[in-house]
């Protein structure tokens, strides 16, 4: 976790991308053992990356497409975790503030009536606002009462549920009990041209505000002195607080910025992928989605995205695995796998060590003699 | 007599640096010997090689006359060597006993039979005096009752042979005192004891021989009672060392900080501070001495704005900060180096340049408009680095955990004294540290004194104290029972102060 110099930057990154390959050796061996080849699934996994079926020289723009609309909710619901976790902060609502920011925007979409460039733009911050205001409540229990954070929001997932399930149906109204009214186009993310050229993907103007979201969380953490408080809070608040630093105030600010990431995603699925509010029977898993993204992300900017493009494509690839005869649960096996590598961090780190042999041996006792103040 | 273990010519190399070179250590059965060493001399990873969790580069080691390869810490422990490590290895919420028998439970059927193992830790504590209560919670006993765990566990385990690794760095005098009859029941008992510090005190009043280290090398071995400290001292830092502190007398001038019937509550909710008054004057070091909790801790946070005050006020430069929040405190002239330099003094995951910057980020040149400069960050940390004599590895970029405790406590006198603080609380500035640094850190104190500024050094060390104050005010149950001029008092006099037995009019 800590920015410690060349040495373990290359660690950091090593741990993940181990993980990864992991990941993949063991999806690939449960394969075998149902008696199909792992080359099918590494072509499908090519293919949804690339659009190129290698196996049959075909090309697809649409995959490309998929891949990215798969992406974009749990990049956001990753950065949502990760943001709070750099502040020492253990969000698991990013799921309940996510619903929040669909049904705000939802209010937004189908309530007023402006034109597209000032529409979608009302869509997204509303979606954020709500998310954020969401993601305030929590933060202020912990920041007041000392409440974990852990407890609350597991709990404001299901009222986020339920509070979205009630004002669909009830207020904004539903004919079928599943969706409101379709959302005028004004409020819609969808592109036909986006569409177009992905062969009628459901590519939609929904990655713009996910570049930004990744570029602020990076620019907040890494370049600003506010986020610069927050890390420290997040490594040790006992030395923010004597150093002056309102600890509290950061706790709140954290949620409420974590919160609004994961209201972004609300909004984008809703108006992007989907064109109406949702009631929804239980919760879709982009907040545990998220909690695993920021994970094998590090919970730092760049990894989160390529974490979030990862599991993005283990979830476009699946229907291309099916038509290969392969399970599609074998994505979900290969996510659950990369997820549990990199928990076995310390244990990833000795086989690197190894790998790399005597010298490298050295250099991890070193380090503990260092920590032993040698 | 017999050596009981012999490490011979022994050389471990980690990269960069040669940690052992050709150290040979002899130790004599039923002795107390002292490895001595200045922190980074590589006594610990002496130790390490004895207890197996190094291998050396070339050397051998003898236990008992015969040649051992001693591969992991469990051969160690067969050949009878057993370790007391200076953080304690302990599960908080087990009690006594069921931490010493941890990983050898002795069964009785398919349970683990708890009582047959509490009568014999009971019997141990017995036997070597160590008054341990088998069934208390190690979080319910206080640290040298937590120590004295860890040597049950290795007596328990039938060690003959105990490393002790900076004992009594985290002890209270009277700690220390029972700590010393201790080891000498051990030794009476024919164990053997080899004893790491750098503390030249304890090694001339238990220790029958010492071995130092320096830099890797091996320096000597003398008889205690045949060297005197200062000569050890200078056997361990390759020069000679002051142990007094050199300094012209006091020209105290106006009162920058006023403490007013300050009334403090502890962790428990009672009044930990009752009634405190004091003042502190530019140019005058005023040191507060005290037995471990009795109000320090809770005035030091008063004062800084960690903890809320009851009632009474807190003056600085004629300024009423009673109530301002801690960032307030130290715009007005504040400035302190907190007790535990780990909890409060650092962010140990972040770099020694941006823990150069922990009051002062959010400032020009640090930030502009919000945005960090990492230029300037990087540069002010390279100044003071050069400036206080830091040694960190890779300069301002280095882990704040990786550095040594010295290096850490410099860095943090280095970003307190560059704030440049009127009034300056500077607790425990020394703990754990080894001569050379000590030295190091009384002078800077003293030449901030002769700059002008008031300081109010709280510290346990009674030598610290009567060295480096020049008023010294005497703290027991929360109250100051006297204050006096440090010239004109000596250790017995404070010792009965801190005890509560005496008072001196304030």
């Amino acid at each position: 976790m800590a920015d410690t110099g060349a040495g373990s930057k290359s660690r950091k990154v090593l741990v993940p991308l181990a993980a990864v390959a992991l990941g993949f050796v063991l999806g690939s061996l449960v394969i075998l053992i149902t008696g199909r080849s792992p080359l099918l699934m590494f072509n499908a996994i090519i293919q949804g990356i690339t659009g190129f079926n290698i196996m049959s020289g075909s090309f697809n723009p649409r995959h490309i497409g998929e891949l990215v609309v798969q992406s974009m909710p749990i990049i956001l619901t990753g950065l949502c975790v990760g943001f709070a976790f750099r502040t020492g902060l253990f969000n698991i609502g990013a799921e309940g503030q996510l619903m929040m920011g669909a049904l705000a925007a939802t209010a937004v979409a189908l309530t007023v009536r402006a034109p597209a460039a000032i529409h979608v733009p009302l869509i997204l911050l509303a979606g954020m606002a709500a998310g954020g205001l969401w993601g305030a409540i929590p933060g202020y229990f912990k920041a007041r009462f000392n409440v974990h954070e852990v407890v609350v929001t597991i709990m404001l997932n299901y009222t986020a549920l339920h509070v979205n399930n009630y004002t669909i149906l009830n207020v904004f109204g539903s004919v079928d009990r599943v969706k409101t009214a379709e959302f005028p186009a004004s409020a819609l993310l969808r592109s036909p041209f986006l569409a177009s050229v992905t062969n009628g993907s459901r590519l939609n103007w929904g990655f713009i505000p996910v570049v930004l979201a990744v570029l602020s969380f990076w620019f907040i953490l890494e370049k600003t002195s506010f986020g610069y408080s927050l890390r420290a809070v997040g490594f040790n608040k006992d030395a923010a607080k004597y150093a002056g630093m309102k600890v509290e105030r950061n706790v709140v600010l954290s949620m409420i910025i974590a919160g609004a990431f994961a209201g972004l995603a609300g909004a984008v699925i809703t108006t992007g992928t989907f064109s109406f509010g949702r009631a929804l029977p239980a919760a879709e898993g982009y907040g545990f989605d998220g909690i695993a993204v920021a994970l094998v992300g590090m919970n730092h900017a760049p990894g989160i995205l390529l974490a979030g493009l990862l599991f993005g494509v283990l979830k476009s690839a699946g229907p291309l695995m099916q038509s290969a005869g392969i399970p599609r649960e074998i994505g979900g096996i290969i996510q659950a796998s990369i997820v549990m590598f990199v928990a076995m961090k310390l244990g990833i780190e000795r086989l690197l060590m190894m790998a790399r042999g005597r010298k490298a041996k050295a250099a991890l006792e070193a380090a503990g003699a260092e920590e032993a103040g040698v | 007599m017999a050596y009981i273990i012999e490490m011979l010519n022994i050389t471990k190399d980690f990269p960069g640096i040669r940690a052992n070179d050709d150290v040979t250590l002899q130790v004599e059965k039923g002795a107390i010997h002292a490895l001595l060493g200045e922190n980074g001399a590589g006594k610990s990873t002496l130790m390490s090689i004895l207890f197996g969790l190094y291998q050396p580069e070339s050397g051998r080691i003898k236990v008992r006359g015969q040649e051992v390869k001693v591969t992991d810490p469990n051969v160690a422990n067969e050949l009878g060597i057993g370790m007391v490590h200076q953080h304690f290895k302990l599960v908080h919420n087990f009690t006594v006993t069921e931490n010493i028998i941890l990983g050898l439970e002795p069964r009785k059927g398919l349970a683990v039979d708890i009582d047959s193992a509490s009568k014999k830790v009971a019997e141990l504590s017995k036997l070597y005096g160590l008054a341990v209560d088998p069934h208390a919670k190690i979080e319910d006993i206080s640290v040298g009752m937590q120590q004295r765990v860890e040597i049950l566990k290795m007596l328990y385990r039938d060690a003959e042979i105990l490393i002790f690794d900076e004992p009594t760095a985290v002890l209270t005098p009277q700690e220390i005192r029972e700590l010393i009859a201790i080891m000498r029941r051990l030794v009476e008992e024919g164990k053997t004891i080899l004893l790491i510090t750098h503390k030249l005190k304890e090694i001339k009043e238990v220790a029958d021989r010492c071995t130092v280290l320096r830099r890797g090398k091996l320096i000597g071995t003398v008889e205690v009672k045949d060297a005197s400290e200062a000569a050890m001292a200078e056997m361990m830092v390759g020069r000679e060392v002051s142990f007094s502190v050199d300094k012209a007398a006091a020209k105290p001038g106006d009162t920058v900080l006023e403490i007013k019937e300050l009334c403090v509550k502890n962790a428990k909710g009672l009044l930990g501070v009752k009634n405190l008054s004091i003042e502190l004057r530019r140019g005058e070091i005023l040191g507060l001495c005290g037995i471990d909790g009795n109000g320090q801790t809770e005035l030091i946070q008063a004062l800084t704005g960690l903890t809320k005050i009851e009632s009474g006020s807190v003056l600085v430069r004629g300024e009423d900060v009673t109530n301002l929040p801690v960032r307030q405190r130290l715009d007005r002239g504040l400035g302190h180096i907190p007790e535990d330099r780990h909890r409060h003094g650092l962010v140990l995951d972040f770099r020694l340049d941006e823990n150069m910057v922990l009051h002062t980020y959010g400032k020009p040149p640090f930030a502009r408009y919000g945005i960090l400069d990492f230029e300037a960050i990087r540069k002010n940390a390279e100044r003071l680095i050069e400036e206080f004599d830091v040694r960190a590895g890779k300069g301002p970029a280095t882990a704040a955990r990786s550095m040594s405790g010295g290096n850490q406590q410099k860095a943090i006198l280095a970003r307190e004294i560059d704030r440049s603080p009127e009034a300056f609380i500077i607790a425990q500035p020394t703990r754990g540290l080894d001569v050379g640094a000590i030295e190091y850190i009384h002078k800077r104190i003293v030449a901030e004194r002769d700059k002008g500024k008031a300081i109010l050094l709280v510290s346990l060390e009674l030598d610290e104290i009567l060295d480096v104050s020049d008023r010294i005010a005497v703290i027991y149950g929360g109250e100051i029972v006297g204050v006096v001029d440090a010239k004109e008092t000596d250790e017995n006099e404070l010792g009965l102060m801190m005890s509560g037995s005496l008072r001196k009019a304030v």
